[in-house]
């Protein structure tokens, strides 16, 4: 059944084999790093087994929403989510731009341990690399009929923060805007037309195609009992090195930021989670292993896996500002207390940041009127980066109240345009 | 069978009548959203809360029954 022998516990798994030169695995290379195809007889279960979770933000149990699709009534439809949004995750186009054929083995087998015969896969419109990766094999995979009754079809993304959302996607693929929609119906009860839908990240399937071949055990080899297995990680700000990175879950911080080269000069604070993450205080941050049970003890979470260092040279309350007011323009627009709350909440930073007084009482007002009020989660996210960055920046508020500022500003935090 | 009121955000342009008809679980925020409270509806709000589902002129409010566990896959 497998290729690399089980006492093979070592990393890199997803990127096992990459061709030095930055390429994609081709389908032959691939197949002689990971072993061919398993069957996806006992699919389900090994997965369940292997404890894998979605790595795409929410976490949810991977065989689990297996179980429940493959157990509808309807033939069930696979979508793979590959359309990250967030300006500091870059984990799934480095995915799909490095090891292709691992991403579709995955939905492969997804698909039959479902009993779907269609299946989409969403990538950003942006990310050409990952779109002409994803292509060439695609029809790599067709010259060698590999996923035979099997229709795969690549489907491009418009760029924007909430694309990714799994309802969005659902709305897209159903011919509508590629705005979230209000549930239930939830994608898994009635997805693409109203088929039960499988929506799936990308990186979470690339795991469920090593786990079909090399079996649960091998992959709670890594990580810990709650959380096993491995992850990938964007790190970028001031590190030496910004990039994607494979570590076990339960790896130090501090040995996570050594991948990526080492912080350069001193931390301000470490985002942790992305634009829906939390700000962590860089001493705590660097003693903390990637663990969700570890990170809520200091409020975080890991999320997608996105950490940002912030340099200590930059304001951190004005980079809050910015991102908070990039959150807010990214709204779908489509639920007013995510409209007008996240847009509020923007300004109170942008107040705070610019000394123009003390908006925190009204902040908090907002952060309790808006919370669980959208249809999607994203001001929910929101909230939580306002929040956050409120607490850990306490002491910059109080500088600003006083018309000082600690660090200077600048574009630390990537917000990029509003989609053209 | 005890019922919650739900708002569909989607919908909702903020007309505010259902925190008129029913107080007892809606009010409304800064920009005159609905928040509601998911507390199930006692027999005597029944009617009342059937008549704020039936005002809502965008028919963003509807009686649900009390949040299904499993519905939380994401």
């Amino acid at each position: 059944m497998s290729a690399l022998p089980v006492e093979d516990r070592g990393l890199p798994r997803l990127f096992a084999g990459l061709p030095r030169d930055g390429s994609p695995l081709g389908l032959d290379a691939h197949h002689a790093v990971h072993g061919p195809q398993p069957s996806a007889a006992h699919l389900i279960e090994l997965v369940r087994e292997s404890g894998l979770r979605g790595r795409g933000g929410g976490g949810f149990p991977a065989g689990q929403k297996l179980a429940v699709v493959a157990s509808a009534r309807r033939r069930p439809v696979v979508v793979a989510n590959g359309a990250e949004g967030e300006p500091v995750s870059f984990k799934d186009k480095a995915l799909l731009r490095r090891a292709p054929h691992l991403v579709l083995d995955g939905i492969a087998l997804a698909a039959a341990a479902v009993g779907a015969r269609e299946a989409f896969l969403a990538v950003d419109r942006k990310a050409q690399d990952a779109l002409d990766a994803v292509s060439y094999a695609l029809d790599e995979r067709r010259a060698r009929r590999v996923d035979r009754g099997l229709r795969l079809q690549l489907v491009v993304v418009p760029s924007g923060f909430v694309s990714g959302e799994e309802t969005a996607l659902v709305n897209l693929l159903n011919g509508g805007p590629g705005k979230p929609t209000f549930t239930p119906p939830r994608p898994f009860e009635r997805g693409v037309r109203g088929a039960p839908t499988l929506v799936q990240n990308v990186e979470t399937l690339a795991h469920l195609a090593l786990i079909g071949r090399l079996g649960p055990e091998w992959f709670r080899a890594l990580g810990t009992e709650s959380e096993p297995g491995s992850a990938l990680f964007t790190v970028s700000g001031a590190v030496a090195r910004p990039g994607v990175y494979e570590a076990a879950l339960g790896t130090p911080m501090r040995a996570l930021l050594a991948q990526a080269g080492g912080v350069r000069g001193e931390p301000g604070a470490v985002l942790v989670g992305g634009y829906f993450g939390s700000w962590v205080e860089p001493f705590t941050a660097l003693g903390l292993s990637l663990l969700d049970s570890e990170l809520a003890a200091a409020g975080a979470a890991l999320g997608a896996g996105a950490v940002v260092v912030l340099p200590q040279v930059a304001c951190g309350l004005d980079q809050a500002a910015r991102v908070a007011r990039y959150l807010a323009d990214e709204s779908a627009g489509q639920c007013g207390p995510c409209v007008n709350g996240l847009a509020a909440l923007a300004g109170a930073l942008e107040s705070l940041a610019g000394g123009a007084g003390d908006t925190r009482p009204q902040a908090l007002r907002w952060l309790q009127q808006v919370r669980g009020r959208g249809a999607c989660r994203h001001p929910d996210g929101a909230i939580r980066f306002v929040e956050s960055s409120i607490e850990v920046f306490a002491d910059e508020v109080e500088l600003h109240l006083k018309g000082r500022c600690s660090g200077r500003r600048g574009e630390f935090m990537p917000t990029p345009r509003k989609r053209p | 069978m005890s019922r919650v009121v739900r708002v569909n955000p989607v919908a909702c342009d903020a007309s505010g009548l259902c925190a008129e008809l029913l107080p007892e679980r809606i009010s409304l925020d800064d920009w005159g959203y609905p928040i509601v409270d998911a507390t199930p509806l006692t027999p005597e709000l029944q009617q009342h809360a059937q008549r704020a589902v039936d005002a809502c002129p965008t028919m963003a409010l509807l009686l649900a029954k009390k949040q299904a566990a499993a519905a939380r896959a994401t």
